[in-house]
Protein backbone atom coordinates (compact mmCIF):
# COMPACT_ATOMS: atom_id res chain seq x y z
CA UNK A 1 0.00 0.00 0.00
CA UNK A 2 2.81 2.37 0.98
CA UNK A 3 4.52 1.59 -2.31
CA UNK A 4 1.37 2.55 -4.27
CA UNK A 5 1.00 5.81 -2.34
CA UNK A 6 4.67 6.64 -2.96
CA UNK A 7 4.24 5.89 -6.68
CA UNK A 8 1.22 8.23 -6.89
CA UNK A 9 3.10 10.98 -5.01
CA UNK A 10 6.12 10.63 -7.29
CA UNK A 11 3.93 10.83 -10.42
CA UNK A 12 2.10 13.94 -9.21
CA UNK A 13 5.35 15.73 -8.43
CA UNK A 14 6.89 14.70 -11.76
CA UNK A 15 7.68 17.69 -13.99
CA UNK A 16 5.57 17.44 -17.14
CA UNK A 17 6.24 20.85 -18.60
CA UNK A 18 9.42 22.93 -18.83
CA UNK A 19 10.09 25.13 -15.83
CA UNK A 20 8.14 28.37 -16.21
CA UNK A 21 7.33 31.20 -13.86
CA UNK A 22 4.68 30.54 -11.23
CA UNK A 23 3.32 34.00 -12.05
CA UNK A 24 1.88 33.24 -15.49
CA UNK A 25 -1.40 35.10 -16.28
CA UNK A 26 -3.34 31.82 -15.94
CA UNK A 27 -1.87 31.03 -12.53
CA UNK A 28 -2.40 34.56 -11.21
CA UNK A 29 -6.05 34.78 -12.32
CA UNK A 30 -6.95 31.27 -11.15
CA UNK A 31 -5.03 31.84 -7.91
CA UNK A 32 -7.06 34.98 -7.13
CA UNK A 33 -10.37 33.24 -7.98
CA UNK A 34 -9.52 30.18 -5.90
CA UNK A 35 -8.43 32.41 -2.99
CA UNK A 36 -11.71 34.35 -3.05
CA UNK A 37 -13.60 31.06 -3.44
CA UNK A 38 -11.95 29.64 -0.33
CA UNK A 39 -12.99 32.72 1.68
CA UNK A 40 -16.57 32.35 0.37
CA UNK A 41 -16.50 28.66 1.28
CA UNK A 42 -15.46 29.47 4.85
CA UNK A 43 -18.22 32.12 5.05
CA UNK A 44 -20.83 29.70 3.68
CA UNK A 45 -19.99 26.88 6.07
CA UNK A 46 -19.44 28.99 9.18
CA UNK A 47 -22.10 31.71 8.81
CA UNK A 48 -24.78 29.83 6.88
CA UNK A 49 -26.67 30.25 3.60
CA UNK A 50 -28.18 33.62 4.53
CA UNK A 51 -24.77 35.30 4.70
CA UNK A 52 -23.73 34.47 1.16
CA UNK A 53 -26.98 34.03 -0.80
CA UNK A 54 -30.11 35.96 -1.70
CA UNK A 55 -32.23 32.81 -1.42
CA UNK A 56 -35.55 33.02 0.41
CA UNK A 57 -38.74 31.03 0.83
CA UNK A 58 -40.02 32.17 -2.59
CA UNK A 59 -36.83 31.10 -4.31
CA UNK A 60 -35.09 28.30 -2.44
CA UNK A 61 -33.18 27.28 -5.58
CA UNK A 62 -30.87 29.95 -6.99
CA UNK A 63 -27.91 29.89 -9.36
CA UNK A 64 -26.18 27.12 -7.45
CA UNK A 65 -28.99 24.90 -8.71
CA UNK A 66 -29.80 26.77 -11.95
CA UNK A 67 -26.19 27.08 -13.10
CA UNK A 68 -23.94 24.70 -11.16
CA UNK A 69 -26.35 21.78 -11.16
CA UNK A 70 -28.70 22.11 -14.15
CA UNK A 71 -26.10 23.54 -16.54
CA UNK A 72 -23.32 21.37 -15.08
CA UNK A 73 -25.26 18.16 -15.66
CA UNK A 74 -26.45 19.19 -19.15
CA UNK A 75 -22.98 20.27 -20.28
CA UNK A 76 -21.42 17.09 -18.88
CA UNK A 77 -23.62 15.06 -21.24
CA UNK A 78 -20.70 14.88 -23.68
CA UNK A 79 -19.54 11.82 -21.74
CA UNK A 80 -22.49 9.56 -22.50
CA UNK A 81 -23.01 11.01 -26.00
CA UNK A 82 -19.41 10.43 -27.09
CA UNK A 83 -18.96 7.02 -25.50
CA UNK A 84 -22.30 5.83 -26.96
CA UNK A 85 -21.26 7.15 -30.39
CA UNK A 86 -17.97 5.30 -30.24
CA UNK A 87 -18.74 2.06 -28.39
CA UNK A 88 -22.46 1.46 -29.02
CA UNK A 89 -22.88 2.88 -32.52
CA UNK A 90 -19.37 1.75 -33.45
CA UNK A 91 -18.20 5.06 -34.94
CA UNK A 92 -14.54 4.53 -34.03
CA UNK A 93 -13.43 7.65 -35.89
CA UNK A 94 -14.62 9.58 -32.83
CA UNK A 95 -12.51 7.49 -30.44
CA UNK A 96 -10.02 10.29 -29.76
CA UNK A 97 -12.84 12.43 -28.35
CA UNK A 98 -13.94 9.82 -25.79
CA UNK A 99 -11.34 10.34 -23.05
CA UNK A 100 -11.53 14.16 -22.99
CA UNK A 101 -15.35 13.91 -22.98
CA UNK A 102 -15.37 11.34 -20.18
CA UNK A 103 -12.95 13.45 -18.13
CA UNK A 104 -15.09 16.57 -18.66
CA UNK A 105 -18.20 14.64 -17.66
CA UNK A 106 -16.52 13.15 -14.58
CA UNK A 107 -15.25 16.54 -13.41
CA UNK A 108 -18.60 18.13 -14.30
CA UNK A 109 -20.55 15.68 -12.15
CA UNK A 110 -17.99 15.80 -9.33
CA UNK A 111 -18.33 19.59 -9.26
CA UNK A 112 -22.11 19.31 -9.36
CA UNK A 113 -21.92 17.23 -6.19
CA UNK A 114 -19.47 19.72 -4.67
CA UNK A 115 -21.80 22.62 -5.53
CA UNK A 116 -24.67 20.73 -3.96
CA UNK A 117 -22.77 20.72 -0.65
CA UNK A 118 -22.89 24.51 -0.72
CA UNK A 119 -26.57 24.66 -1.65
CA UNK A 120 -28.23 22.24 0.73
CA UNK A 121 -28.77 23.28 4.32
CA UNK A 122 -27.31 20.12 5.85
CA UNK A 123 -24.75 18.79 3.36
CA UNK A 124 -23.65 15.97 5.66
CA UNK A 125 -27.04 14.41 4.96
CA UNK A 126 -26.45 14.16 1.19
CA UNK A 127 -25.87 10.37 1.35
CA UNK A 128 -29.16 9.87 3.26
CA UNK A 129 -31.43 9.37 0.21
CA UNK A 130 -29.17 6.64 -1.12
CA UNK A 131 -28.06 4.82 2.05
CA UNK A 132 -30.45 5.70 4.86
CA UNK A 133 -33.95 6.72 3.85
CA UNK A 134 -34.98 6.03 0.27
CA UNK A 135 -37.89 8.19 -0.88
CA UNK A 136 -38.67 6.00 -3.83
CA UNK A 137 -41.67 8.06 -4.94
CA UNK A 138 -39.62 11.25 -5.17
CA UNK A 139 -38.02 12.57 -8.34
CA UNK A 140 -35.19 14.04 -6.25
CA UNK A 141 -34.44 10.52 -4.98
CA UNK A 142 -34.19 9.32 -8.57
CA UNK A 143 -31.95 12.22 -9.55
CA UNK A 144 -29.78 11.71 -6.46
CA UNK A 145 -29.43 7.96 -7.01
CA UNK A 146 -28.65 8.38 -10.72
CA UNK A 147 -26.07 11.11 -10.13
CA UNK A 148 -24.45 8.99 -7.41
CA UNK A 149 -24.34 5.91 -9.66
CA UNK A 150 -23.33 7.81 -12.79
CA UNK A 151 -20.52 9.64 -10.99
CA UNK A 152 -19.23 6.21 -9.91
CA UNK A 153 -19.54 4.93 -13.51
CA UNK A 154 -17.70 8.00 -14.84
CA UNK A 155 -14.93 7.52 -12.28
CA UNK A 156 -14.45 3.93 -13.45
CA UNK A 157 -14.63 4.99 -17.12
CA UNK A 158 -12.00 7.66 -16.50
CA UNK A 159 -9.73 5.48 -14.35
CA UNK A 160 -7.86 3.66 -17.21
CA UNK A 161 -6.13 6.98 -18.03
CA UNK A 162 -4.99 7.34 -14.41
CA UNK A 163 -3.97 3.68 -14.19
CA UNK A 164 -1.95 3.90 -17.43
CA UNK A 165 -0.23 6.99 -16.04
CA UNK A 166 0.56 5.19 -12.78
CA UNK A 167 1.67 2.06 -14.59
CA UNK A 168 -0.94 -0.29 -13.07
CA UNK A 169 -1.35 -2.42 -16.18
CA UNK A 170 -3.37 -5.29 -14.66
CA UNK A 171 -6.05 -3.09 -13.09
CA UNK A 172 -6.24 -1.01 -16.26
CA UNK A 173 -6.82 -4.09 -18.42
CA UNK A 174 -9.64 -5.33 -16.18
CA UNK A 175 -11.46 -1.98 -16.42
CA UNK A 176 -10.95 -1.75 -20.18
CA UNK A 177 -12.89 -5.03 -20.52
CA UNK A 178 -15.85 -3.35 -18.80
CA UNK A 179 -16.01 -0.47 -21.30
CA UNK A 180 -19.16 -1.56 -23.15
CA UNK A 181 -21.07 -2.42 -19.96
CA UNK A 182 -20.12 0.90 -18.39
CA UNK A 183 -21.18 2.77 -21.55
CA UNK A 184 -24.59 1.10 -21.58
CA UNK A 185 -24.99 1.77 -17.87
CA UNK A 186 -23.98 5.40 -18.42
CA UNK A 187 -26.52 5.94 -21.22
CA UNK A 188 -29.34 4.43 -19.13
CA UNK A 189 -28.47 6.52 -16.05
CA UNK A 190 -28.10 9.70 -18.13
CA UNK A 191 -31.46 9.16 -19.83
CA UNK A 192 -33.04 8.78 -16.42
CA UNK A 193 -31.58 11.74 -14.57
CA UNK A 194 -31.25 14.25 -17.42
CA UNK A 195 -34.99 13.94 -17.97
CA UNK A 196 -35.79 13.84 -14.25
CA UNK A 197 -34.09 17.19 -13.76
CA UNK A 198 -36.69 18.63 -16.14
CA UNK A 199 -39.43 16.66 -14.45
CA UNK A 200 -38.54 18.34 -11.13
CA UNK A 201 -40.07 21.56 -12.46
CA UNK A 202 -43.38 19.88 -13.23
CA UNK A 203 -44.24 20.38 -9.58
CA UNK A 204 -44.53 24.17 -10.10
CA UNK A 205 -47.20 24.72 -12.79
CA UNK A 206 -48.34 27.94 -11.12
CA UNK A 207 -44.85 29.38 -10.57
CA UNK A 208 -43.18 28.73 -13.93
CA UNK A 209 -44.33 30.77 -16.92
CA UNK A 210 -46.57 28.68 -19.24
CA UNK A 211 -44.17 29.13 -22.16
CA UNK A 212 -41.51 27.21 -20.25
CA UNK A 213 -43.78 24.96 -18.21
CA UNK A 214 -44.81 21.83 -20.07
CA UNK A 215 -45.60 18.23 -19.33
CA UNK A 216 -42.84 17.54 -21.88
CA UNK A 217 -40.12 19.19 -19.73
CA UNK A 218 -38.37 15.82 -19.15
CA UNK A 219 -38.19 15.26 -22.92
CA UNK A 220 -36.91 18.82 -23.51
CA UNK A 221 -34.20 18.40 -20.88
CA UNK A 222 -33.04 15.05 -22.19
CA UNK A 223 -32.92 16.06 -25.86
CA UNK A 224 -31.27 19.39 -25.10
CA UNK A 225 -28.63 17.56 -23.04
CA UNK A 226 -27.61 15.65 -26.19
CA UNK A 227 -26.69 18.72 -28.23
CA UNK A 228 -25.30 20.41 -25.11
CA UNK A 229 -22.91 17.48 -24.74
CA UNK A 230 -21.92 17.51 -28.41
CA UNK A 231 -21.31 21.27 -28.28
CA UNK A 232 -19.15 20.85 -25.19
CA UNK A 233 -17.04 18.22 -26.98
CA UNK A 234 -16.47 20.62 -29.91
CA UNK A 235 -15.83 23.62 -27.63
CA UNK A 236 -13.51 21.74 -25.31
CA UNK A 237 -11.67 20.28 -28.33
CA UNK A 238 -11.03 23.79 -29.65
CA UNK A 239 -9.74 24.91 -26.24
CA UNK A 240 -7.46 21.87 -26.04
CA UNK A 241 -6.15 22.70 -29.52
CA UNK A 242 -5.39 26.23 -28.44
CA UNK A 243 -3.89 25.67 -24.99
CA UNK A 244 -2.85 21.99 -24.78
CA UNK A 245 -1.69 21.51 -28.35
CA UNK A 246 1.66 20.13 -27.17
CA UNK A 247 -0.12 17.35 -25.28
CA UNK A 248 -2.04 16.07 -28.34
CA UNK A 249 -0.60 13.26 -30.44
CA UNK A 250 -0.90 12.99 -34.23
CA UNK A 251 -4.04 10.78 -34.06
CA UNK A 252 -5.88 13.33 -31.93
CA UNK A 253 -4.75 16.19 -34.16
CA UNK A 254 -5.78 14.32 -37.34
CA UNK A 255 -9.16 13.27 -35.99
CA UNK A 256 -10.12 16.59 -34.39
CA UNK A 257 -11.57 18.12 -37.59
CA UNK A 258 -13.66 15.00 -38.25
CA UNK A 259 -14.92 14.98 -34.65
CA UNK A 260 -15.96 18.65 -34.81
CA UNK A 261 -17.70 18.34 -38.19
CA UNK A 262 -19.36 15.01 -37.38
CA UNK A 263 -20.68 16.31 -34.07
CA UNK A 264 -21.81 19.51 -35.82
CA UNK A 265 -23.97 17.47 -38.16
CA UNK A 266 -25.48 15.42 -35.34
CA UNK A 267 -26.03 18.48 -33.13
CA UNK A 268 -27.71 20.38 -35.97
CA UNK A 269 -30.17 17.54 -36.59
CA UNK A 270 -30.96 17.02 -32.91
CA UNK A 271 -31.44 20.77 -32.40
CA UNK A 272 -33.94 20.96 -35.24
CA UNK A 273 -35.75 17.98 -33.73
CA UNK A 274 -35.76 19.83 -30.41
CA UNK A 275 -37.31 22.89 -32.06
CA UNK A 276 -39.99 20.66 -33.59
CA UNK A 277 -40.98 19.11 -30.26
CA UNK A 278 -40.99 22.56 -28.63
CA UNK A 279 -43.49 23.63 -31.29
CA UNK A 280 -45.58 20.54 -30.59
CA UNK A 281 -45.52 21.42 -26.89
CA UNK A 282 -46.64 24.97 -27.63
CA UNK A 283 -49.44 23.66 -29.78
CA UNK A 284 -50.68 21.00 -27.33
CA UNK A 285 -50.85 23.52 -24.47
CA UNK A 286 -52.29 26.14 -26.83
CA UNK A 287 -49.76 28.75 -25.70
CA UNK A 288 -49.47 30.63 -28.99
CA UNK A 289 -51.07 33.78 -27.60
CA UNK A 290 -48.22 34.23 -25.10
CA UNK A 291 -45.75 34.68 -27.96
CA UNK A 292 -46.89 38.24 -28.56
CA UNK A 293 -46.14 39.26 -24.94
CA UNK A 294 -42.78 40.35 -23.51
CA UNK A 295 -42.22 36.83 -22.16
CA UNK A 296 -43.04 35.50 -25.64
CA UNK A 297 -40.34 37.65 -27.22
CA UNK A 298 -37.86 36.42 -24.61
CA UNK A 299 -38.94 32.84 -25.37
CA UNK A 300 -38.39 33.44 -29.09
CA UNK A 301 -34.96 34.95 -28.37
CA UNK A 302 -34.08 31.67 -26.67
CA UNK A 303 -35.60 29.38 -29.29
CA UNK A 304 -34.66 31.26 -32.47
CA UNK A 305 -31.48 33.01 -31.32
CA UNK A 306 -29.96 30.20 -29.29
CA UNK A 307 -31.31 27.02 -30.92
CA UNK A 308 -32.34 27.61 -34.54
CA UNK A 309 -29.48 30.00 -35.32
CA UNK A 310 -26.68 27.74 -33.97
CA UNK A 311 -28.39 24.71 -35.57
CA UNK A 312 -28.13 26.43 -38.97
CA UNK A 313 -24.56 27.48 -38.17
CA UNK A 314 -23.69 23.86 -37.32
CA UNK A 315 -25.27 22.81 -40.63
CA UNK A 316 -23.20 25.42 -42.48
CA UNK A 317 -20.09 24.22 -40.63
CA UNK A 318 -20.71 20.64 -41.73
CA UNK A 319 -21.59 21.53 -45.34
CA UNK A 320 -18.70 23.96 -45.81
CA UNK A 321 -16.24 21.94 -43.66
CA UNK A 322 -15.72 25.13 -41.70
CA UNK A 323 -14.21 24.57 -38.25
CA UNK A 324 -14.64 28.20 -37.17
CA UNK A 325 -18.41 28.00 -37.77
CA UNK A 326 -18.52 24.78 -35.72
CA UNK A 327 -16.66 26.41 -32.82
CA UNK A 328 -18.84 29.53 -32.83
CA UNK A 329 -22.01 27.42 -33.02
CA UNK A 330 -20.78 25.22 -30.15
CA UNK A 331 -20.14 28.22 -27.91
CA UNK A 332 -23.49 29.74 -28.94
CA UNK A 333 -25.29 26.51 -28.13
CA UNK A 334 -23.63 26.27 -24.72
CA UNK A 335 -24.80 29.83 -23.96
CA UNK A 336 -28.26 28.81 -25.18
CA UNK A 337 -28.36 25.84 -22.80
CA UNK A 338 -27.31 28.08 -19.91
CA UNK A 339 -30.02 30.58 -20.91
CA UNK A 340 -32.65 27.83 -21.11
CA UNK A 341 -31.79 26.41 -17.69
CA UNK A 342 -31.71 29.95 -16.22
CA UNK A 343 -35.09 30.73 -17.77
CA UNK A 344 -36.66 27.65 -16.26
CA UNK A 345 -35.06 27.80 -12.83
CA UNK A 346 -34.73 31.55 -12.25
CA UNK A 347 -35.93 34.05 -14.90
CA UNK A 348 -39.38 32.66 -15.74
CA UNK A 349 -39.71 31.14 -12.27
CA UNK A 350 -41.99 33.14 -9.97
CA UNK A 351 -42.67 35.37 -12.98
CA UNK A 352 -45.82 36.75 -11.36
CA UNK A 353 -44.02 38.15 -8.29
CA UNK A 354 -43.37 41.91 -8.08
CA UNK A 355 -39.84 42.91 -9.10
CA UNK A 356 -38.72 43.69 -5.55
CA UNK A 357 -39.59 40.16 -4.44
CA UNK A 358 -37.83 38.46 -7.34
CA UNK A 359 -34.57 36.63 -6.79
CA UNK A 360 -31.29 37.98 -8.07
CA UNK A 361 -28.09 36.17 -7.07
CA UNK A 362 -25.71 37.89 -4.68
CA UNK A 363 -22.15 38.61 -5.73
CA UNK A 364 -21.00 35.92 -3.32
CA UNK A 365 -23.24 33.33 -4.99
CA UNK A 366 -21.86 34.29 -8.40
CA UNK A 367 -18.32 34.22 -6.96
CA UNK A 368 -18.85 30.71 -5.60
CA UNK A 369 -20.08 29.48 -9.00
CA UNK A 370 -17.05 31.04 -10.73
CA UNK A 371 -14.83 29.41 -8.09
CA UNK A 372 -16.31 25.98 -8.79
CA UNK A 373 -15.94 26.35 -12.59
CA UNK A 374 -12.34 27.56 -12.15
CA UNK A 375 -11.61 24.60 -9.90
CA UNK A 376 -12.83 22.34 -12.72
CA UNK A 377 -10.60 24.05 -15.29
CA UNK A 378 -7.54 23.78 -13.01
CA UNK A 379 -8.12 20.07 -12.31
CA UNK A 380 -8.79 19.39 -16.03
CA UNK A 381 -5.52 21.10 -16.94
CA UNK A 382 -3.64 19.24 -14.20
CA UNK A 383 -4.91 15.87 -15.45
CA UNK A 384 -4.47 16.61 -19.17
CA UNK A 385 -0.86 17.71 -18.72
CA UNK A 386 0.00 14.48 -16.93
CA UNK A 387 -2.27 11.63 -17.97
CA UNK A 388 -2.94 10.16 -21.42
CA UNK A 389 -6.14 12.07 -22.16
CA UNK A 390 -5.24 13.96 -25.34
CA UNK A 391 -2.73 11.36 -26.47
CA UNK A 392 -2.40 7.60 -26.32
CA UNK A 393 0.00 6.12 -23.82
CA UNK A 394 2.83 4.54 -25.84
CA UNK A 395 2.68 1.32 -23.77
CA UNK A 396 -0.96 0.58 -24.57
CA UNK A 397 -2.67 -0.22 -27.81
CA UNK A 398 -5.94 1.55 -28.55
CA UNK A 399 -8.89 -0.50 -27.26
CA UNK B 1 -63.09 29.29 -31.78
CA UNK B 2 -64.90 29.31 -28.44
CA UNK B 3 -63.71 26.63 -26.06
CA UNK B 4 -65.98 25.62 -23.19
CA UNK B 5 -64.94 22.07 -22.29
CA UNK B 6 -61.74 20.08 -21.99
CA UNK B 7 -62.99 17.93 -24.87
CA UNK B 8 -63.22 21.02 -27.10
CA UNK B 9 -59.81 22.21 -25.94
CA UNK B 10 -58.16 18.93 -26.89
CA UNK B 11 -60.02 18.71 -30.18
CA UNK B 12 -58.72 22.16 -31.05
CA UNK B 13 -55.12 21.75 -29.85
CA UNK B 14 -54.72 18.21 -31.15
CA UNK B 15 -56.05 19.27 -34.55
CA UNK B 16 -53.38 21.97 -34.73
CA UNK B 17 -50.73 19.58 -33.43
CA UNK B 18 -51.46 16.98 -36.10
CA UNK B 19 -51.04 19.65 -38.78
CA UNK B 20 -47.69 20.68 -37.28
CA UNK B 21 -46.60 17.03 -37.08
CA UNK B 22 -47.42 16.66 -40.77
CA UNK B 23 -45.28 19.71 -41.54
CA UNK B 24 -42.44 18.26 -39.42
CA UNK B 25 -42.62 14.96 -41.29
CA UNK B 26 -42.02 16.89 -44.50
CA UNK B 27 -39.45 19.30 -43.03
CA UNK B 28 -37.10 16.90 -41.23
CA UNK B 29 -36.20 14.70 -44.25
CA UNK B 30 -35.63 17.88 -46.28
CA UNK B 31 -33.39 19.23 -43.53
CA UNK B 32 -31.50 15.93 -43.44
CA UNK B 33 -30.94 16.21 -47.20
CA UNK B 34 -29.74 19.79 -46.78
CA UNK B 35 -27.36 18.63 -44.04
CA UNK B 36 -25.89 15.70 -45.93
CA UNK B 37 -26.03 16.56 -49.64
CA UNK B 38 -22.34 17.44 -49.74
CA UNK B 39 -21.19 14.42 -47.73
CA UNK B 40 -19.85 12.54 -50.75
CA UNK B 41 -17.65 15.45 -51.91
Amino acid sequence: MKQIVDQIKEKIMEKQVPETSWFSPFNVVTGIILGIGLILTILRFTMGLETVTNLDNNTPWGIWIGFDLLCGVALAAGGYVTSATCYIFGLKRYHSAVRPAILTAFLGYALVVLALHYDVGRPWRLPYPVFYSQGTSSLLFEVGLCVFLYLSVLFIEYSPAALEWLGFKKARNIIIRLTLVLTIFGVILSTLHQSSLGALFMIVPSKLHPLWYSSYLPVYFFISSMFAGMSMVIFEGSLAHRFLHHKMDQTHLDESLGVALGFSKAASLVMMGYVCIKLLGLSLDNNWHYLTTGWGIWYLVELVGFVIFPALLFAAAHREKNLTFARIAALWTILGIVLNRFNISIIAFNYHLPADQRYFPSLMEIGTSIFIVTLGVVIYRFICTRMPILHEHPDYKSH
Amino acid sequence: MDIFTLQEFYTFTKGNTYLIMGAILVFMPLYWRFLTDRDDD
